[in-house]
């Protein structure tokens, strides 16, 4: 068969087979057993040509209602963002996605270099010493944070708010099953983490404490406080953090916090039904050596000359084995590029004004919400989301909405049995007034 | 700071550029210290840079030059499967009904996007020949603990806690021992034979009641089949273990042999390799896993079924093993594996497989003399050789892989697997056309004459690349990693 991957001729074939020594292609695969050999084709669909399948494929995704046609105020971990134009012109550079983990230093410095960019700017937002490549997402970076304190504090019980992310908390517990390490849930109260019932549960068993800042409602957490009460146990505090919000809140690192993780999707990463997104890990000086997957060091070369490698891989899978830090190989380093990118466009003035028109639009949308009869759960100071209580399940609004065009907030019913009928709503820089003013108007009489 | 230093970054910010344009802030601003707690205001700024879109461009893009893909030149680097990446993926992975959907938007609203996904899993479970798949792991590896995890959940809900080891070749790839770590288990290697093949016997020895699971990459990672494997499957079911398939080298046996006709109870797959992911400098990935009945239970949750015409997600699935990362896996990277499916078709991935697998032969036979060629005998999509000979002249794997670079390649993989003295690790691909895998050979036996002959040159390579070899005990001694404002 011809076909544009795949460049042999009948000439190439022929004359490769006579200096390998057979006959046929299919002497090649005598060493398959008989009875496990598979005869003759996959039945999978038809080949199709180019302009075809992009045409099917064109249809398929118009199926979707998706964030470009539609006015989004749904969040809850994953956000409709600025993406500076600039970021998919340097992703497309095929030098950047089409190499694989940089093995080789000499020819892949710019990758390495890029990372080393990228660790030094996760550090600068969360105020933690070292960060490393990329993790696959926020969840799991968190669930690496959890076994990382089991083994650091040789402790195997980790407290988790039950006001962080609930599909980040499940991996946490998957990955806590397979470390037999007990995951037990604080509970929030007003939408905070509850302190008082923290004091009761913690105790020198506790391997971790991990809160969210800001929290799965928008709230803002307090940190210090938590930090004085984690510490006195000897258990590590583990903050997981949208990174943009960093731009205006005090960095984890600077309240204590000794392992900071989350997701860079807000920076220059595309929704895309939620992966890939870009996890990022981050800790203090001491747990340097204890960080699961790549980190990217600066060194020199034989004249002097600046370079970066793959560094103290000792703790890594390829090298360590069944001793090693963590699974991890593939990580999210296109991911990490974007987000790299997109940090840089921003810079030291972008990121504090776009965290703080956040914290404006939202508190806006509130205030708006408020005047039309709606009462705010968990009132206080939050970010970019809130939570709304309506008279109605909120799919049923939802659907509404988005006859409208308009994408609804988050149902938290679906993982608070007692928050039935509440909408957590996100609000980003990017929802115009007229916007915002639309969806409450939409919005009209569901108030509780 | 050298003068042929790449600057970072950091190092061309100035203050009072910006590389940014925000949407307008068309609300009434309310100070912000009224709306934000005493003390959780940021303080100092972060140091990131301040620059120009201009200045961003030119960085990056000297940084790309700076770097080596597959479209750059030749790449095959063992067990990676660096094939061409696929223009058209890219273009589909960013329709806006794809690149720009919520996760938790209401299931109507996204059919388009659950009916891809649903189709790609019933392409891999015939491609794989398992019962179902599931989308959800974000990379190999992530895939292995995967599975792991539900052999687990297996064993343990048949009431069987005693099956605590798992069991991995030593060939294996490193992630398999570390992913079996991480889902609880005790690891037990299992040696190879002369011929490079897991020895039955030694498998025989160490398999048992207590035998959780054997991890096996087919063909392993020499390039090599397992011709075995239906011994292998037996002993192992016969005391009670599952069977897992490390899909890392499926570009070799499509069409051609099916896990699930092995024997396999569970496998996982590469999307970024076979399926033309692409890599991404390294990552993401996508690591599907896929299932025989038995173990569809366990699955983590959701799991994409279909009702009627409408495509739903299931959580009721009281024997999960739970989430295994938030919402459904790389997406981005399933959409990309999807229109490289459908771009080949099932002809198509025939010829993917046959190629590949020439292509590796060609090499081989054409670099046996120059080298030790440890396993005479056909192999599969990949070879190794050893560097043994060489290493006598004075001149490591290392400096054959740096003396590549001179040449414009990107070296095979080196001294992997653990079981071959000075090993290279040859993975050509089917996208190669015969000039290139030729020209590469030329060079393998052109560097192959300079050990003998002239052993400095080798030994003193790379000699035009942008840098020279970096001094890697520096780095782990004295780490540096991050960039600090003075």
């Amino acid at each position: 068969m011809k076909h544009r991957y795949l460049p042999m001729t009948e000439t190439d074939k022929k004359e490769m087979l006579e200096t390998i020594g057979v006959n046929s292609i299919d002497e090649l695969f005598s060493d398959i057993p008989e009875r496990v050999r598979f005869k003759g084709e996959y039945n999978i669909k038809p080949k199709k040509t180019e302009t075809a399948l992009m045409k099917e494929l064109t249809l398929l995704a118009q199926k979707n209602a998706d964030l470009r046609s539609h006015t989004s105020f749904l969040g809850a971990g994953v956000y409709d963002h600025y993406m500076p134009v600039i970021v998919d012109h340097v992703l497309s550079r095929s030098e950047f996605y089409t190499a694989y983990t940089p093995y080789q230093p000499e020819i892949s410095q710019g990758e390495l270099q890029a990372i080393f960019e990228f660790q030094s700017m996760i550090c600068e937002l969360t105020g933690m010493d070292v960060a490393n490549s990329s993790m696959y997402d926020g969840g799991t970076a968190l669930a690496e944070a959890a076994m990382l304190s089991a083994g650091q504090t040789r402790r195997k019980k980790v407290l988790i708010s039950n006001a962080v992310h609930p599909e980040a908390k499940e991996v946490v517990k998957t990955y806590a099953k397979g470390q037999y390490i007990e995951v037990i849930e604080i509970p929030h109260k007003d939408g905070i983490t509850d302190t008082a019932v923290l004091k009761d549960m913690i105790n020198d068993e506790i391997a971790a404490v991990i809160v969210q800042y800001p929290n799965f409602f928008g709230r803002i957490e307090p940190l210090k406080e938590l930090e004085e009460i984690i510490h006195a146990q000897k258990s590590l505090f583990v903050v997981s953090s949208n990174p943009l919000s960093l731009g205006a809140l005090t960095p984890p690192g600077k309240l204590g916090a000794d392992i900071v993780a989350g997701d860079a999707q807000p920076f220059g990463i595309p929704t895309a039904f939620g992966g890939p997104h870009c996890g990022y890990f981050a800790v203090t000086n001491k747990l340097m050596r204890k960080v699961p997957g790549r980190l990217v060091g600066q060194t020199v070369d034989e004249e002097g000359r600046r370079g970066f490698v793959l560094t103290l891989q000792a703790r890594e899978q390829h090298i360590r084995r069944d001793k090693a830090t963590s699974n991890i190989c593939s990580n999210q380093a296109l991911n990490a590029l974007a987000a790299s990118v997109a940090m840089t466009a921003l810079g030291k003035k972008g990121v504090k004004e776009m965290a703080i028109s956040n914290i404006q639009k939202a508190h806006y949308a509130k205030e708006a919400l408020k005047a039309r009869g709606f009462e705010i759960a968990f009132e206080g100071p939050s970010f970019n989301e809130f939570v709304v209580k309506l008279h109605a399940p909120v799919k049923e609004v939802n659907k509404k909405l988005l006859e409208k065009g308009i994408i609804g907030g988050y149902d938290l019913g679906r993982d608070y049995s007692d928050l039935k009928n509440h909408m957590l709503i996100a609000v980003t820089e990017l929802r115009t007034k007229e916007e915002i003013d639309a969806f409450v108007n939409e919005m009209g009489d569901y108030h509780a | 700071m050298h003068k042929d230093d790449q600057a970072l970054i950091f190092e061309i910010s100035k203050p009072g550029r910006i590389g940014y344009s925000l949407p307008e802030m068309d609300v009434p601003e309310i100070d912000v210290n009224e709306l934000i707690p005493a003390g959780y205001l940021r303080e100092e700024e972060p140091e990131l840079p301040e620059v120009s879109e201009l200045d961003i461009m030119r960085h990056y893009t000297a940084l790309s030059n700076r770097n080596h893909g597959v479209d750059s030149g030749f790449y095959p680097l063992g067990s990676c499967t660096m094939k061409y990446n696929p223009k058209i993926n890219e273009n589909v992975a960013r329709y806006p009904g794809f690149a720009h959907l919520h996760p938790l938007q209401d299931e109507s609203s996204v059919q388009g996007a659950l009916e891809l996904m649903y189709d790609l899993q019933e392409h891999l479970i015939e491609i794989t020949g398992m019962d179902q798949v599931t989308l959800q792991p974000a990379a190999g590896a992530h895939g292995e603990w995967t599975a792991l995890m539900m052999v687990r959940a297996f064993h343990e809900a048949n009431g069987d806690f005693k099956r605590t080891k798992v069991l991995i070749p030593d060939s294996a790839h490193g992630t398999n021992p570390a992913s079996a770590t991480v889902a609880g288990f005790e690891t037990i290697t299992v040696k190879s034979g002369e011929n490079g093949l897991v020895d039955l016997d030694d498998l025989r020895r160490v398999v048992g009641e207590d035998t959780a699971a054997l991890m096996l990459t087919n063909p392993n990672t020499l390039g090599l089949f397992e011709e075995d494997i239906l011994e292998m499957a037996e002993i192992v079911h016969a005391a009670g273990g599952k069977l897992y398939y490390d899909g890392a080298n499926l570009n070799a046996v499509m069409s051609k042999a099916r896990p699930g006709d092995m024997g396999f109870d569970l496998v996982h797959l590469n999307l970024h390799k076979t399926f033309t992911g692409p890599h991404g400098g390294g990552g993401p990935g996508s690591g599907p896993v896929g299932v025989k009945a038995d173990l569809i239970p366990f699955l983590p949750k959701p799991v994409l079924v279909k009702q009627g015409d409408q495509y739903v997600l299931d959580y009721d699935r009281p024997q999960s093993i739970g989430r295994v990362k938030p919402y459904y896996g790389n997406f981005g990277i399933n959409v990309r594996a999807y229109t490289y499916i459908r771009t080949m078709g099932p002809d198509g991935l025939k010829a993917v497989t046959e190629y590949a697998v020439l292509n590796a032969n060609y090499m081989m036979r054409r670099l046996q003399e120059s080298y030790d060629l440890p396993f005479d005998r056909h192999c599969k999509h990949e070879f190794v050789l050893s560097g043994k000979r060489q290493k006598k002249l004075g001149v490591r794997t290392l400096d054959i892989a740096k003396r590549l670079l001179d040449f414009g390649y990107h070296p095979p993989t080196i001294y992997f697997p653990l079981n071959v003295e000075e090993c290279i690790m040859i993975e050509p691909t089917e996208t190669e056309s015969k000039e290139t895998l030729d020209a590469f050979c030329d060079a393998m036996i052109q560097i192959a004459k300079e050990a003998e002959e002239n052993p400095e040159i080798v030994q003193e390579a790379p000699h035009n690349t942008v840098i020279g070899r970096l001094d890697e005990t520096l780095a782990a001694r004295k780490p540096v990693l991050r960039y600090q404002k003075q």
